[in-house]
């Protein structure tokens, strides 16, 4: 009897015992698993501060020796090592600026017509197309664009712009020729159809994810397909179209090989977008393993800082545009 | 002898089984010759050569900071940055520079520009094609009334180093103006990377001019130009025109032989020429590596000729050959202070 008492007593505890074991195990591998992710997370920031360290300690050699000057000065001079970043910032943004207002508004009308219009049929090879465009190397545009694109843009396109407006006062300058075929308005539409990928497939996912019902109610109540994008579509899904507008935005901020063949890398600002410019990462790969003399070096460096400046303002002012949004809406 | 005899000792000390590879980074414009040159060596002696052709800038950085056994650059070092760094510099191989033209209805080597012409062009002076002062040098030649487009190369380069020398040799208003360096402040024109680039811009754009590598200028089947010389005479650019101007050029005038052929004197000199050269340590810390780069350095001139002929390069003159090697003999040292290099005669 005792005996079996005994056993009895000696099995529980050690079933107990066991079981604590297993617990504390789960315990660890819990414990160790949190860490771990946390790790993770925490290089990422220490890479990001890296980065800027290791930017800001290259660029101040260049920032002592022009002080606020490099950012408003023009003169781009190697021999004489006199450097102004004004002229790739200022084609940085035109050509962004370019290639969003194209990308922006053909994006979202392809997404929209493959969620909404398309044929079943049509849906799969489209969509397939525009996945390729995304996966096309940046390298294999600039040379198409060089090849293919800028002597048709100069043979066929340029000639009737200049033409077109010719005769009227804003446009005739911002037209001007002579049409090289490359310049700051042949990198602006190569952009556009880099990050038109970009927009359309993630307008594309997130207008899918618009619950059925709220469209089908809007139908009911006899809106058009274009007042159901118009006020269900759209606002259901704008924090996800911003997001994928952003990503178009930076990829087309920091573009550099295919921008190179294109832009004709002169460190001018011209009124006229066929004129040849130069972009902020077009200069830096362009001219850095021939940069000879720390100060040259330390500008292509303080160049690589403003484009980190300049991206880190523009993810930025998306965030609060975001959050304003959601305020609004409540 | 014994110096011959250290050299190959020491080589078979550092090299066993498997030769470690000889490594250099720098200079564009020779990577096509110095690739063929490495490719054949490696079949020959199974030392093999990893060149990374980074640009000049950039091969200069690297042997600096000792990374490579040698760098290689198409813009000389001055006497004094040699000698606080400790670096013996000497010339590889040359090769020509050309303008080249695209006009309708002329044919290559139809045009004839001197350098000061060809310096207003490039200065943005002379805006159009039938402008008198080029009109002056091509009386038979049917100009256009049409704009001058001038294309560039946009990343620092060593053909633009040597192009702009020249330019500030035969205008002070260049000199003055824009200067010599490896990138410049263009006054006009479009910057296009590389020569590839500049080559295909100027094949595409009508009334442009430009300046490449001959071997672009001669793939590309582009319109180049004759240039008049510094004797006054009307040269094409022709291998037999930059050995001309090689073989007239006092390399002992500057240290390291970092004499730009630019402007050369002689009747048949093309003005426009360039050589590439080589930089290592005269102590290296690895004197093994240096002695076996020195080998092949030895071997490319001895038998590289005929390659670099191939590839429309121009190999070096004899006399400077023997000079070079009477140099390396007396100045490239391990650490005891025995010459890494033994000249055979």
């Amino acid at each position: 009897m005792v005996d079996v008492a005994l056993h009895g007593g000696a099995a529980v505890t050690a079933e107990v015992e066991s079981r604590s074991r297993v617990l504390g195990r789960l315990r660890l591998t819990d414990a160790a698993f949190r860490n771990l992710t946390r790790a993770a997370a925490l290089a990422v920031l220490a890479i990001l501060g890296g980065v800027m360290l290791s930017l800001v300690s290259g660029a101040l050699p260049a920032l002592r020796e022009f002080g606020f000057n490099f950012l408003i000065e023009e003169r781009w001079n190697p021999v004489t090592e006199k450097f102004g970043a004004i002229a790739p910032i200022y084609g940085t943004v035109v050509t962004s600026f370019i290639a969003m207002l194209i990308a922006v508004p053909v994006g979202l009308m392809i997404a929209m017509f493959l969620t909404e219009l398309c044929p079943m049929r049509l849906r799969r090879p489209i969509g397939i197309a525009i996945e390729l465009l995304a996966g096309i190397p940046s390298i294999i545009y600039g040379i198409w664009g060089l090849f293919v694109f800028a002597p048709f843009l100069q043979q066929y396109v340029q000639p009737a712009l200049i033409a077109a407006f010719g005769e009227i006062p804003i446009l005739s300058t911002l037209f001007a020729g002579p049409p090289y075929g490359i310049g700051v308005l042949t990198a602006g539409l190569i952009l556009a159809i880099m990050v038109l990928p970009f927009i359309t497939s993630i307008s594309r996912d997130v207008f899918d994810a618009v619950p059925p019902m709220l469209k089908e109610s809007a139908y009911g109540l006899g809106c058009t397909t274009w007042e159901v994008i118009r006020y269900v579509v759209l606002p259901y899904t704008r924090v996800g179209v911003i997001g994928g507008i952003m990503l178009g935005l930076g990829r087309a901020l920091g573009e550099t090989m295919a921008v190179t063949f294109v832009i004709g890398n002169a460190h001018k600002i011209s009124g006229s977008i066929l004129a040849p410019g130069t972009t902020i990462s077009a200069t830096i790969a362009n001219e850095f393993t021939e940069a000879v003399g720390d100060l040259y070096t330390s500008a292509l460096i303080a160049l690589g800082l403003i484009l980190f400046v300049i991206t880190f303002i523009v993810l930025a002012f998306a965030r609060y545009m975001l959050l304003r949004i959601e305020k609004r809406i409540g | 002898m014994h110096a011959f005899a250290v050299a190959a000792l020491s080589a078979f000390i550092a090299a066993p089984a498997g030769a470690a590879d000889i490594s250099g980074a720098g200079a564009t414009f020779p990577y096509p010759i110095y690739a063929k040159w490495a490719d054949a060596y490696k079949k020959e002696t199974g030392v093999g050569l990893n060149y990374q052709s980074i640009g000049s800038g950039g091969g200069i950085k690297q042997i600096k900071a000792k990374t490579v056994t040698f760098g290689a650059s198409d813009a000389p070092l001055p006497g004094k940055e040699l000698d606080e760094s400790g670096l013996a510099q000497f010339p590889m191989v040359m090769g020509g520079i050309v303008p080249v033209v695209n006009l309708e209805g002329v044919k290559p080597g139809d045009l004839t520009l001197d350098g000061p012409t060809l310096a207003r062009i490039f200065l943005g002076e002379i805006k159009s094609w039938d402008d008198p002062a080029i009109a002056k040098l091509n009386a038979g030649v049917k100009l256009p009334k049409q704009a001058i487009a001038i294309v560039h190369r946009s990343d620092g380069s060593g053909t633009t180093y040597n192009f702009a020398y020249y330019l500030g040799d035969v205008s002070p208003e260049w000199k003055s103006k824009v200067g010599v360096n490896t990138a410049l402040e263009w006054p006009a024109g479009i910057g296009a990377k590389g020569n590839e680039g500049v080559a295909n811009n100027v094949a595409n754009t009508k009334g442009s001019i430009g300046y490449v590598e001959y071997a672009y200028a001669k793939q590309n089947k582009l319109t180049y130009t004759k240039m008049i010389n510094k004797d006054g005479k009307t040269v094409a650019p022709t291998a037999a025109a930059f050995q001309a101007a090689a073989a007239n050029a006092n390399w002992k005038s500057q240290p390291g032989y970092g004499v730009i052929l630019a402007n050369q004197p002689g009747a048949e000199s093309w003005p426009m020429t360039a050589a590439t050269w080589i930089l290592l340590y005269k102590k290296p810390q690895d004197a093994a590596s240096t002695a076996e780069a020195l080998k092949f350095f030895a071997w490319s001139y001895a038998k590289g000729g005929k390659m670099a002929e191939e590839l429309d390069y121009v190999p070096m003159p004899a006399n400077v050959v023997k000079d070079v090697q009477n140099t390396w003999a007396s100045e490239v040292k391990d650490a005891s202070g025995k010459s890494l290099y033994a000249v055979m005669n």
